[in-house]
């Protein structure tokens, strides 16, 4: 992506206003459209198990000192999840696309394993790992793993054949291929699955958090549903959903910074 | 001779076990002069653009040879460029890189690799978009870039597949009269394959009709007076026009 850099600096019309306050703008819009639903549903049912966004918020506040080191140990599982499943799914994947001998081969054993789920494998890695963050780590990066193969796969098959065959008249090594062609024509792809797979990534962390161990913030959920809290219960919740915003927000940031031509 | 193909054959396998193999090329014998511009037109499927692709490297053929400089294509070559119909642009990559490609999988050093690609992108006219990304040019615009990252690369072969039939006619005669320059000023050799009689006329010194089923040279047609911008306009031209599409007809094809 060495030139991608250096465009954008002869004046083309971009649109005006700042792009981050209009973001936040944004935001306060979601914030307001989901708390208004929450607080309209809770009125109706109107039962403990649901407290009000009133009641919860100023839990929320008081309990945020408490729960910010196992939002961090979510967070960090998470993160480390995913960066481990993608960097042995993604040459994976390519590979397979751009290969069609490999993924004849390869493809039956994809189909049988995807739809798995690899939950069913969380008590052999409790035995194997233990009750830390390495089962659920493991656990994670598995589910991510075969999701990436499946979406980068045939993202690599999709390239078309004229623009590989330009690039190859040009005498182009396989290294020069992956760098100028097969990379940058399946970035967008690997955002995608990556938006995808972090969702998926914290619903897995929640319930490998919840069955086993006593940390993060499937745990402090899990634990204020033990203890009929249902206001501490949500402020986990709104926790989690922050855990979710962050994570999107920094992979469209990194995917604006290296996609520029897709504006 | 730049390029000699001597009864290059090329099969496809078949698409059920049942069929016959399929001949895309059947024992293509034909040579191009060092500096010298040929034409190839017929109707689809008469594997022209499999020559075109016999002659880069990026096909071997089933049977037959073909040599570049006297010695056999077996990989893509330095100085041959190959131009395709739908450009071949990489749209994630800005015009002055895309440009740039050729000199940087040839590891050329920078300094001269900014100033061939800055010169190539000059002569067709994309200087001052060289920060733009080809999706943001105009189709003729794209079909320049393709050429600019040819010419960068100061080949001594220039292979054309279709380059201007995504073009409407009035962006084509420009191209046309690009393509006429580019060689009159660089005099590499050059094989466009086209389906336009036109341009056949218009850009080749030697005029090769094809037919299809096998895939096969059926005519050729000598066309000296070509290479200048005002032979479009003779009276020469047209006759010439006229007689390529009697070969046509006579030998069944569907050309424009």
């Amino acid at each position: 992506m060495s030139g991608t850099r250096k465009s954008n600096a002869d004046g083309k019309p971009r649109r005006r206003g700042n792009p981050a306050l209009r973001r936040l703008a944004c935001y306060a819009f979601a914030i307001a459209f989901v708390f208004a639903g929450w607080e309209i549903t809770a009125l109706i049912l109107d039962t403990p198990a649901l407290p009000t966004p009133a009641a919860t918020v100023p839990v929320f506040i008081s309990y945020a000192s408490e729960m910010l080191p196992d939002f961090l140990t979510s967070l960090y599982r998470v993160l480390v999840s995913l960066l481990i499943g993608v960097a042995l799914a993604l040459p994976i994947g390519l590979a397979l696309g751009r290969c069609p001998e490999a993924d004849a081969l390869f493809a039956p054993v994809l189909y049988i394993l995807y739809p798995l789920p690899k939950i069913v494998i969380l008590p052999i890695l409790l035995v194997l790992l233990g009750l830390g963050g390495a089962p659920k780590i493991a656990l994670i990066a598995l589910t991510i793993f075969f999701q990436v193969i499946v979406v980068m796969r045939d993202a690599a098959k999709a390239i078309p054949q004229n623009t590989i065959e330009s690039v190859r008249s040009l005498g182009c090594t396989r290294i020069d291929m992956l760098r100028h062609v097969t990379i940058p024509a399946t970035l967008p792809d690997l955002f995608t699955t990556l938006r995808v797979s972090s969702g998926i990534a914290i619903a897995v962390l929640f319930f490998a958090e919840a069955i086993a161990g006593s940390t993060g913030l499937g745990y402090f959920i899990m634990e204020s549903w033990a203890m009929i809290s249902y206001t501490r219960m949500f402020a986990g919740i709104i926790a989690l959903a922050i855990l979710g915003v962050l994570i999107y927000e920094a992979f469209d940031l990194v995917e604006r910074r290296v996609t520029r031509h897709r504006r | 001779m730049k390029l000699e193909f001597s009864q290059a054959t090329v099969q496809y396998p078949p698409l059920k076990a049942s069929d016959e193999l399929l001949c895309a090329l059947d024992r293509l014998s034909f040579g191009v002069s060092d500096g010298e511009a040929v034409t190839i037109i017929g109707p689809s499927g008469c594997g022209k653009s499999s020559a075109l692709r016999l002659a880069s490297g990026l096909l071997a053929p089933s049977s037959g040879t073909v040599l570049v400089d006297g010695k056999q294509v077996n990989r893509p070559r330095q100085s041959t460029a190959l131009v395709l119909q739908d450009f071949g642009l990489l749209p994630w990559k800005s015009v002055y890189v895309n440009a740039e490609l050729g000199l940087a999988i040839h590891r050329v050093e920078r300094t001269e690799r900014k100033r061939r690609t800055m010169s190539a992108l000059e002569k067709v006219g994309l200087a001052d978009f060289a920060n733009y990304y080809p999706a943001e040019l105009s189709g003729g615009m794209q079909q320049r870039l393709a050429l600019a990252r040819a010419i960068a690369l100061d080949v001594d072969l220039l292979l054309l597949d279709e380059p201007l039939s995504a073009l409407d006619a009035l962006l084509r005669e420009e191209l046309q009269n690009l393509l006429l320059e580019l060689w009159l000023e660089r005099r590499h050799a050059q094989v466009l394959v086209t389906h336009s009689i036109e341009e056949a006329v218009f850009l080749g010194q030697r005029i090769i009709v094809m037919a299809p089923r096998p895939g096969r040279v059926v005519y050729e047609m000598s066309n000296p007076d070509m290479g200048s911008l005002e032979y479009r306009s003779s009276e020469l031209y047209f006759k010439r026009c006229l007689e390529l599409r009697k070969a046509l007809a006579s030998a069944g094809g569907e050309a424009q």
